[in-house]
């Protein structure tokens, strides 16, 4: 148990002489990506290599003075460089090596040549037109990126509570607790400028401010970690690699706005950072650190954990809240707004995963401190998950107003395999779509608000020229439509009739007019609907209508498909070189559109083709192909 | 008619969550957990016991998408179809999977309640895009061959 401001002191103080006395820490990561590579057995490997060696220990007291090598095994939070997985960092005091693309057979030679010896395995460090990168922050990928909210993850064991604390972990909590009063607390947040970040841009501060001022004293503070946009995973990576951050996050607005419970609402497609989550919450409790009378205070503080059920409606607040009582997710009517009516009609502090985990770091640094990074109306970093067709696939922070150029090419590499780069989808299906024009422009919350996108919460999807963005807008309009709630008409018909219209001119039937619908449906939708994600819905058709009008266009008169992807416009042709007259295309034909004389070159009629690849499908020769 | 032991299972889930209709949710997650479905007579049980209607019971069963009344089969496999994975042609491992398995659009779950197919928006594992999850396990870096081969997998364990 810890009792006391002293006593948190002197748990810190020994869990760093723990984390001091390990000759090496062996990290390997255990994020999601990481995981489903197979990190869960190299670290097993690890355990059992660490545990079968002679003069080397795993667990050890502190102040162990024993003639052997106290080697630590890890599992820490994502290490950023997804693609690279599994990730293992061999930590030696202050020198710390990443390797990448670790197998089981591998583990040997780590262990007998790094952690026992000095020597690097070459062949597993990442490399780049022949240069080896043999520290974490040397490789570009790490290099140019700024990490605040994603500090630890990599650093630490994500599952232990002593290490977070000996990483100064709690320490801001303790500041506000002791050295601020709740109002002091509440203004840093508010001049530190930290904006919501899970899409919507709310001054933090603000908020706090106004759920303190509230009449009703019985208030909550909410997290919400419903991160549903597809192509996004930074909240998720923080929940599951520094579940503890995010909690003292939410305990220092706990303080703040007088709250005794917290809720932290997860995604259903996230069983990792429940699980994470839970162990953090169930060490805490237990440590006391969660509970009443907070380091014998009268502060008190639970925190529940609520799992989502499937609904990307949910991440809307109010839909949230009402999930969390056990409704049917589905926003309502604003004002009276969560800060005033939330949570149970009580004033709520709604906030999302990445909000919360800055704000430890302001309390401890400062609000000026903060404001010196990101720009002058967004201050302080930004989480993206970088993915798509693009070289370095993984998890960034850099500060906001960095260039798309930045972020793609120098932290990114560049498009896979020197693809062409088209456009970069940002926020999802409330997002839209940036092109070349747009490389150099800072983003931030403000800027790309102009170019009917967002920065939403942070998934950044890069496309390349195989990408057609007439079926990129299909696709998020087939998503918002499915996870519309219904609850109001705009949204409920409107993102269904968009669909059938982009369905048509996927398909190969649109008509010019389809292009005006589809405007006045969006603009109706975008006016009308009831909540943000409905007023969003149209975002992903009305960027692709203003940059890549030439596309629709050629759908709907030339059905052409330039990248090639709508199935309706490709036209199949055989060719006479290959085409040995067999007439085994015209026999498996099922609409009778192949013809031809035996022995010599069949033709497909493209009028009564389906597209069905029926023919290319069987063809010995490999005669029949796709046109270009 | 359910076994009695249904009951006391979910009398332990209702117990656990505590008799108040904000429990509805968690409750209907562990039920969903231990049988693989929700069994609407054990809704209406729940219902009940939490003092709710079984209008209002079913309006929240129904809205969410994850809440099933037909037995799922013994391996969940979600084919994401997230924006990532879909750019990286997420669509013909999900099409293999159904023609491997004799299931569609209509039909996820086989004869045998071996396998039932889903989608998923996304399971937040972009960087390895496409990917797959069985059960709780994710797969990277999917390909029709590789679900094919994963299917044969899960076969010969049974």
């Amino acid at each position: 148990m810890i009792k006391n401001k002293d006593e948190l002191l002197q748990v810190r103080k020994e869990a760093q002489e723990q984390v001091a006395a390990y000759d090496c820490r062996i990290l390997v990561c255990s994020g999601t990506g990481c995981i489903a590579t197979g990190s869960a057995k190299i670290y097993d490997e690890f355990v059992k290599l660490t545990k079968d060696t002679p003069g080397v220990v795993l667990d050890f007291a502190p102040h162990d003075e024993g003639e052997h090598e106290h080697v630590g095994v890890k599992k820490t939070g994502c290490q950023g460089f997804c693609e690279l997985g599994p990730l293992v960092r061999i930590q030696k005091g202050d020198e710390v090596i990443q390797y990448v693309k670790v197998q089981i057979a591998d583990c040997q030679e780590i262990f007998e040549s790094t952690v026992l010896k000095n020597e690097v395995v070459d062949r597993l460090l990442y490399s780049k037109k022949d240069v080896h990168y043999k520290h974490p922050e040397d490789i570009p990928f790490m290099a140019k990126q700024t990490r605040i909210v994603l500090e630890n993850c990599g650093r630490v064991d994500a599952e232990s509570l002593d290490e977070y604390i000996a990483a100064g972990g709690f320490e801001a909590l303790t500041k506000a607790m002791f050295d601020m009063t709740r109002a002091d607390v509440i203004d840093e947040v508010d001049r530190s400028g930290l904006r919501g970040r899970g899409g919507g841009g709310f001054p933090c501060g603000r908020k706090w401010k106004q759920v303190a001022r509230q009449p009703e004293k019985v208030r909550y503070v909410v997290c919400n970690g419903d991160e549903g946009d597809p192509g996004a995973f930074m909240d998720g990576s923080v929940m599951e690699g520094d579940p503890f951050k995010l909690i003292e996050g939410m305990m220092i607005a706990g303080y703040a706005v007088e709250s005794t419970d917290g809720y932290i609402y997860v995604r259903a497609e996230y069983p990792m950072s429940v699980a994470r989550l839970r162990h953090a919450i169930a060490q805490l409790e237990e440590r006391g650190l969660l509970g009443d009378n907070i380091l014998g205070t009268d502060f008190c503080f639970h925190l529940h954990i609520n799992r989502g059920a499937g609904a990307f409606v949910c991440g809307e607040g109010s839909a949230l809240t009402a999930s969390i009582e056990g409704n049917r997710g589905m926003p309502r009517v604003k004002p009276p707004r969560t800060v005033e009516k939330g949570l149970w009609e009580k004033p709520t502090v709604l906030n999302n995963v990445e909000t919360y985990a800055n704000v430890p770091k302001i309390i401890l640094q400062g609000a000026d401190w903060y404001r010196t990074i990101g720009t002058e109306g967004s201050p302080g970093t930004k989480t993206f998950s970088l993915t798509g067709s693009i070289e370095n696939t993984g998890l960034i922070e850099v500060p906001m107003g960095s260039t798309l150029r930045e972020i793609i090419f120098d932290i990114g590499g560049g498009l896979k395999d020197g693809a062409e780069f088209k456009a970069v989808q940002i926020g999802g299906p409330s997002g839209g779509c940036l092109t070349e024009k747009h490389l150099d422009e800072p983003l931030d919350f403000d800027s790309v608000k102009k170019f009917n996108a967002i920065v939403g919460s942070g998934g950044m999807v890069v496309m390349d020229t195989n990408t057609c963005m007439v079926e990129v807008a299909r696709f998020f309009m087939s998503f918002t439509q499915r996870e519309s709630c219904g609850k109001c008409v705009p949204c409920r018909e409107g993102t269904k009739r968009m669909l059938e219209i982009l369905e048509k001119i996927v398909a190969g039937k649109g008509e010019l007019e389809d292009l005006d619908r589809l405007e006045e449906l969006a603009n109706m939708i975008r006016t009308m609907a009831l909540c943000g994600l409905g007023k969003s819905a149209p975002l992903p058709v009305i960027s692709t209508l203003n940059t890549f009008r030439d596309e629709y266009v050629e759908h709907i008169v030339d059905h052409k498909c330039r990248a090639k992807v709508c199935k309706a416009m490709r036209r199949f042709v055989i060719n006479p070189e290959y085409c040995k007259g067999c007439g085994k295309c015209a026999k498996n034909c099922p609409v009778g559109a192949i013809t031809g004389v035996r022995k010599e070159c069949y033709h497909i009629d493209p009028k009564l083709c389906i597209k069905c690849e029926a023919c290319k499908d069987n063809c010995a020769f490999d005669a029949v192909y796709i046109e270009e | 008619m359910l076994d009695q032991s249904y009951y006391r299972k979910t009398d332990e889930i209702i117990e656990h969550y505590g008799r108040k209709a904000g429990s509805l949710i968690p409750i209907m997650q562990d039920i969903q957990a231990e049988y693989r479905y929700l069994p609407g007579e054990l809704l209406t049980y729940v219902a009940k016991e939490i003092g709710i209607t079984e209008a209002k019971a079913y309006s929240v069963a129904t809205f969410y998408e994850n809440f099933s009344f037909e037995a799922k089969g013994k391996y969940v496999i979600k084919v994401c179809d997230g924006t990532a994975c879909h750019v990286r042609k997420s669509m013909p491992v999900l099409e293999a999977l159904w023609k491997e398995l004799g299931l569609s659009k209509k039909k996820h779950t086989t004869d045998d309640m071996m396998f039932t197919v889903e989608t998923v928006s996304c399971l937040g594992a972009c960087g390895l895009a496409p990917t797959m999850m069985v059960n709780e396990d994710v797969h990277p870096s999917m390909t029709p061959e590789k679900a094919l081969a994963l299917i044969e997998e899960l076969r010969g364990k049974g």
